[in-house]
């Protein structure tokens, strides 16, 4: 069954009276448990797919349909509870909060949740775990690599166990040996806890790990797709 | 709100000079208000003891003071001679007239001022019974010797016992030295009330302070005066009443000059801390819109913010709180503007200023903070993403 189904989205952007087309009628499906790798020149609106997958842009026009919810009828607030409970935000450059522990990082998205401070706890310690750094949870992010940064993003992402991981460019800051890390990670994420994951990405290394690659050029999605038997 | 407040709190430490100087502005403000008041209030306090309740003062309807008023002897007669008036226990009115003239005298610090001389007759001390002498002796009557208050000791030079002071051409020797309890008498020097006249040449007195047989005929006793066409250029208030209202033109003027400070320095502090958030909404856009992103709300970054400058002034309140209270009980003077002497008070912090100051300081963050706050608030997730 799929888990992300995108109808004929085009988006556009009105700079004083031109219109810029960014997508247009893109239509994609993607399966629970697929791990999808979004590849492009840049410019291509990858991102801007990405965003509208993860209910923090709209489409112009078109529907987006996600594990049965029609987010584009989402008010802006129930769009929130909803990226809330259902996606996880991977980010090229981390976004951790710097004022924040890695613990505190981790927590953050579980205080949208009506978890107590206990079972917070074991989310937070659970999700450290799983990206092997519960020895650091009271590292500030200054204190950490940016692999190690990643993974702790990577830890918020899978906190509040949402069901989609969107990842922009996650090795896109990283060196080859972080870069490989993360990658492992996300594949053990999709095989190990079911996770569907949306990937952008320009590293061919990274896009060869996950199961299915698109391209999109000047905002059209092309036809074809990759597949990876790694699955 | 579901932002947690660790993350409002490290951010406000996390920024230590612009976080300190804008805290300091608002500390300025509310020291700044807080004297202002700590003075009016002490200058009330001070008259609004002074005095007793059971006593009435008259003067003329048309002074302003008690120096500007003048009662001659005939009517000090027909005062004295009234029911109203109570007596002692071998039938003496129980009454004191009194010439009150200013003369100056320099200060400790440099500088003179004017000080208050007021001629009492000895059943001043019966009808006034917070008076009491800590030092030397009373004065004699029919002497020209005088006491001085004890604020007065203190703040003055010449006045010590033993000193003599000129005194319309006369010198007066200091005998000793008295408390009036914290009022408004301890700023004065008292004396013989006829040898003050004889050496002024003067025939009138400026009020009459009498023992009332009962406090509460004291709105019959004004309707009595008016009725009476000897009188009716005459008033008689409570003595503590009276004092207590030429408090009112010099703590108004102090309290509402410090207002008017408070306001204009608040602006300052205002735009300092609407800065402030500015920049720190400025170099968090990434922040609010990855928080946006995990599903916090317009409404909980607006919150946030708001706190983060709430915080601000808050903190700004309690340091300059802090600061004023060391100066609470603090004893200072300043010149009475109705007797236009000085009065010497204690800085008075109390829980009404407290709770301006309180007031005061959220106002300033509200408002400082709302801008920055609601454009943080308004930032479109992907555009504030896009900032990094
Ligand atoms: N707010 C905006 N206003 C106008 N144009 C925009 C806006 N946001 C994005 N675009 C345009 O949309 C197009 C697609 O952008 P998008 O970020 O999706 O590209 P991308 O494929 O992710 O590129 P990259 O690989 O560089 O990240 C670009 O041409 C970009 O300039
Ligand atoms: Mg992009």
């Amino acid at each position: 069954m799929s888990a992300i189904q995108v109808d004929k989205i085009a988006k556009t952007y009105s700079r004083d009276k031109l219109v810029v087309p960014v997508l247009n009628d893109v239509t994609l499906s993607i399966n629970e448990g697929e791990f999808v790798a979004l590849m492009g020149p840049s410019g291509s609106g990858k991102t801007t797919l990405l965003n509208i997958i993860a209910g923090i842009d709209r489409p112009t026009s078109g529907r987006v349909s996600v594990l049965g919810t029609d987010i584009a009828g989402l008010s802006e607030s129930e769009l929130a509870k909803w990226r809330a409970r259902t996606v996880g935000f991977i980010f090229q450059f981390y976004n951790l909060i710097p004022v924040l522990t890695a613990y505190e990082n981790v927590e953050l998205p579980l205080m949208l949740t009506p978890l107590t401070k206990e079972q917070r706890k074991q989310q937070v310690e659970t999700a450290l775990r799983v990206v092997g750094l519960a020895d650091r949870m009271n590292h500030s992010p200054n204190q950490l690599s940016g692999g190690q940064q990643q993974r702790v993003a990577i830890a918020r992402a899978i906190a509040t166990d949402p069901d989609i991981i969107v990842a922009d460019e996650p090795t896109g800051d990283l060196d080859k040996v972080s870069a490989n890390e993360i990658m492992t990670l996300l594949e053990r994420l999709n095989k190990e806890f079911k996770k569907t994951i949306v990937m952008v990405t320009h590293d061919p290394s990274a896009a060869e790990r996950a199961h299915i690659v698109r391209h999109l050029e000047k905002g059209d999605l092309l036809p074809g797709e990759e597949r990876h038997e790694n699955a | 709100m579901k932002i947690p407040f660790k993350y409002i709190l490290r951010n406000f430490y996390s920024r230590k000079l612009t976080t300190t100087a804008t805290v300091l502005g608002m500390t300025l403000v509310v020291v700044v208000f807080t004297v202002a008041f700590m003075m009016g209030m002490g200058i009330r306090k001070t008259l609004s003891v002074t005095g007793s309740e059971n006593n009435a003062l008259v003067v003329r309807k048309s002074s302003q003071g008690e120096i500007s008023s003048i009662i001659n002897r005939e009517v000090a007669d027909i005062i004295s001679s009234l029911p109203q008036v109570a007596k002692s226990s071998e039938g003496k009115p129980l009454i004191s007239t009194e010439p009150v003239v200013i003369f100056i005298q320099p200060k400790k610090g440099g500088g003179v001022s004017n000080l208050t001389v007021r001629g009492v007759t000895p059943v001043a001390f019966q009808i006034r019974d917070n008076i009491k002498l800590v030092e030397g002796k009373t004065f004699g009557f029919g002497s020209r010797e005088l006491i001085v208050g004890k604020s007065i000791s203190k703040r003055f030079n010449g006045v010590a016992i033993g000193d003599k002071v000129k005194l319309a051409g006369d010198m007066w020797t200091i005998v000793g030295v008295f408390d009036a309890g914290g009022s408004g008498f301890d700023s004065e020097v008292w004396g013989d009330s006829e040898q003050l006249l004889s050496a002024f040449q003067r025939t009138s007195y400026s009020t009459i302070t009498f023992r009332l047989s009962d406090p509460k005929q004291i709105e019959q006793l004004k309707l009595q005066f008016d009725a009476d066409k000897r009188l009716k250029q005459f008033t008689p208030e409570i003595e503590r009443t009276y004092f207590s209202k030429q408090s009112n033109q010099t703590s108004g003027f102090i309290m509402g000059l410090g207002v008017f400070i408070t306001l204009f320095i608040m602006v300052g502090a205002i735009i300092g801390a609407m800065i402030t958030m500015f920049t720190a909404v400025a170099n968090r856009t990434t922040e609010i819109g990855t928080l946006r992103a995990l599903g916090f709300t317009r409404g909980s970054i607006l919150i946030s913010f708001l706190f983060e400058s709430l915080l601000l002034s808050v903190v700004g309140c309690v340091l300059g709180l802090l600061i004023s209270s060391t100066m609470s009980s603090m004893e200072v003077s300043t010149i009475n503007f109705q007797s236009f002497s000085e009065i010497a008070f204690n800085f008075t912090l109390n829980i009404y200023i407290v709770l301006g100051a309180f007031a005061f300081s959220i106002f300033m963050g509200l408002v400082g903070g709302f801008l920055p706050s609601w454009r943080a608030s308004r930032l479109k997730i992907i555009e504030a993403l896009r900032a990094a």
